[in-house]
């Protein structure tokens, strides 16, 4: 179907909703990489006039990439709720950000309508929206997740503890882990990303991270960040995984490039659930999206960057995830060029998973060839706090070491819940206070000695 | 009582940054101005450009022809933002044809600084080991605002068996000086990198020049007998191997 909108004595032209979806796009580089992006500001303001004015139930009838060349596209319209889709059925998208912004959307009825909504509703009205629109939103939808402790609830930022290491030194990685706790971080996930995707490696750290979580009693779970099949591989020889990571995107195509599809994470996800390690909750699953791999992949179908990252949500909560999180700024200034484009791409990322009912998390980063640097992760880090971000990442001084880019730094975490006063996981905060965490000064706390982690 | 353990002994265990203490919840001066420091240097880098004249007149001893090119993207900004015309030749781009030989492409990719430091050393060994192997060392073509794939339309026009690339690597905080090596056999427009062979991080505290040098060779011998590089040629360079 074709869309039409008058600016002045222009009239603006879209033949399908994804040429429209596209057209209404807040400019990034990735859009114009892919050649789908609006060619003047005009057009943009055109293609957002015609998207308000848009049916939400016209985002039933129609598909931005056919129904049957696409598992993800199946996956969305086979799984729409309609009941819950009912009390906003008869809106438009201008319609539709009216109501998210009023009183009337709290948390229980964000949290209700949920099942109701597709990707593609909710990218369309995030490109109508302004950064303190995305945030406001964000901020009333609580989605809470379980393993061995409470995520998301009101109030709480939780932090995944990254401690990498060039070539997956047991050591270098427990040093790092200790220096990330005693900052107070780790309450979302002790989660590492190897320097290699071999299933000895990959043992080594899960067993690793296993005696130090033990030996210290941590209330949190523990990941390695192998592809699933090397996961599942470690889960058949007995290795203690608590959470299966994947990378996932919203296309078909996209997921058979990072070599996965809805079975092999069905399958993924049974056997992790098999295991039965979750101590206050099943939540089993770690998803990481970012804005860009379909078209890297070149696998986009035509769809703009973002509303294929809200489709990989879809992807996501069909598994019941304990953190989703978006890498923002690690894909490429072709992608998202400069500090602007990634801090919005940022707030609707995380405003998109979390109106989709995921415990939606969003590493806060950068690359060196990006036009970024630290005060526009701050921004971006302090926006998120405000929208209730579940998680951010805690990389040692905001400098990976292995993956050679920057994200924020525990000390970015503590910065972050002391601004807007938000506090640990509930179990974790009281490990952290039985512990003695929190003094800055340079003597260990005797219950997290060094020792007692093979660090002598 | 034991003596409390020290939280900066943590330092010896890993080169990230740890134990960098505490002004209020931020990091202290020192240490912030640190990081700013490195990231300066790695975006100094990302933003610097060959000096082609030094790089020719340090090849020059090497006794091959030599010849600049530039990729579609004109400028640096261009550059980053379409990767697509940074893979591809300038329109017009006229090079010398030298049919079965190895071509040797330097190409600033995403830190000419790292290349310049880095390639005369590398090919100063490659060069006569090709010789001494059987292969024939084609031009030295020496790129800017190019791609690993630029390499592609290079082997194309000089109609050689092979293409050496090397290329400047993104720079990460900790190392602003690193060059990439790709090897690709019978490289065309539209090879892609599951056709070609990599060694990364070569660089003064990554791997030597005299290392990188002997790989690559070693790959290229390998590539011959198979007729291809790629997913079907696994590194297994013996430990001991070494360039006469």
């Amino acid at each position: 179907m074709a869309f039409a909108q008058i600016i002045g004595t222009t009239r603006y032209v879209f033949p399908d909703l994804k040429t429209l979806l596209a057209r209404a796009t807040p400019f990034r580089s990735g859009d114009a990489l892919a050649g789908v992006a609006a060619e003047s500001a005009e057009e943009r303001i055109a293609a957002q006039r015609a998207l308000a004015d848009l049916p939400l139930i016209h985002f039933l009838s129609e598909s931005v990439i056919p129904y049957e060349v696409d598992e993800v596209t199946r996956l969305i319209q086979d799984s729409h709720d309609k009941l819950a889709f009912s009390p906003i059925r008869s809106l438009t998208i201008g319609g539709l950000r009216d109501w998210l912004l009023s009183d009337a959307a709290d948390s229980v009825a964000l949290a209700a309508l949920t099942p109701g909504l597709t990707p593609e509703m909710v990218a369309a009205v995030s490109k109508i929206m302004r950064a303190a629109d995305l945030i406001s939103v964000a901020a009333k939808c609580v989605n809470i997740t379980r393993f061995r402790n409470s995520i998301g609830l009101a109030g709480r930022l939780s932090i995944r503890l990254q401690p990498n290491h060039p070539t997956d030194d047991p050591r270098g990685i427990a040093a790092a882990t200790l220096d990330g706790l005693l900052l107070g971080a780790g309450d979302a996930v002790i989660g590492v990303n190897p320097a290699t995707d071999n299933v000895e490696a990959v043992l080594r750290i899960l067993d690793m991270l296993e005696r130090l979580r033990l030996a210290y009693d941590i209330p949190t779970q523990s990941c390695v960040l192998a592809h699933v099949t090397t996961t599942m591989r470690a889960m058949d020889l007995g290795a203690p995984v608590d959470l299966v990571f994947q990378s996932i995107g919203g296309t078909e195509g996209v997921n058979r490039s990072f070599g996965v599809d809805l079975a092999l994470l069905q399958e993924a996800h049974e056997q992790a659930l098999s295991l039965k390690r979750g101590s206050l909750g099943q939540n089993v699953m770690y998803f990481e999206t970012g804005q860009g791999s379909a078209l890297s992949a070149d696998a986009h179908h035509g769809v703009d960057q973002q509303t294929l990252e809200a489709r990989a949500y879809a992807v996501a909560r069909r598994f019941s995830p304990l953190l989703v999180n978006s890498v923002v700024g690690f894909i490429g200034p072709e992608y998202l060029f400069d500090g602007k484009q990634i801090l919005r791409a940022g707030l609707e990322d995380h405003f998109c998973g979390k109106l989709l009912g995921l415990p939606m998390g969003v590493d806060v980063c950068y690359t060196n060839h990006a036009e970024a640097d630290q005060d526009d992760m701050d921004a971006l880090l302090t926006c998120l706090a405000t929208a209730g971000v579940t998680y951010v990442m805690g990389v040692p001084g905001a400098d990976d070491v292995m993956l050679a880019y920057q994200s924020t730094s525990f000390h970015d975490g503590l910065y972050a819940r002391a601004a807007l006063g938000k506090r640990p996981a509930p179990e974790f905060e009281a490990w952290m206070a039985r512990m003695g965490i929190g003094s800055s000064s340079d003597a260990i706390p005797a219950r997290l000695s060094p020792a007692l982690i093979g660090l002598g | 009582m034991t003596t409390p353990s020290k939280w900066r002994d943590l330092r010896r265990f890993t080169d990230a940054r740890i134990a960098l203490g505490r002004a209020g919840n931020a990091l202290p001066t020192a240490a912030h101005l640190d990081f700013q420091e490195a990231h300066a240097r790695a975006r100094d880098a990302v933003w610097s450009s060959l000096d082609v004249a030094r790089l020719e007149a340090e090849v020059a001893p090497l006794g091959l022809p030599v010849e600049r090119v530039t990729s579609q993207a004109e400028e640096r900004r261009r550059f980053l933002l379409r990767p697509d015309l940074g893979r591809r030749l300038a329109e017009n781009t006229a090079l010398p044809q030298a049919p079965g030989s190895v071509a040797l492409v330097v190409a600033d990719g995403l830190c000419a600084s790292g290349v310049q430091q880095q390639a005369p050393a590398l090919l100063s060994v490659l060069v006569p080991a090709l010789g001494k192997a059987g292969f024939t060392p084609g031009p030295i073509i020496i790129a800017q605002q190019a791609r690993v794939a630029l390499g592609d339309d290079v082997a194309e026009a000089v109609q050689a068996a092979a293409v050496v690339m090397l290329i400047g690597e993104r720079p990460g905080l900790s190392a602003t000086d690193s060059m990439g090596l790709y090897i690709t056999w019978a490289a065309k427009r539209g090879s892609n990198d599951a056709m070609r062979n990599c060694i990364s991080n070569i660089r003064p505290g990554g791997l030597t020049a005299d290392f990188a040098a002997a790989k690559a060779l070693w790959l290229l011998v390998e590539a011959r007998k198979l007729g291809a590089t790629g997913v079907a040629l696994k590194d297994e360079m013996p430990s001991h191997y070494r360039l006469e």
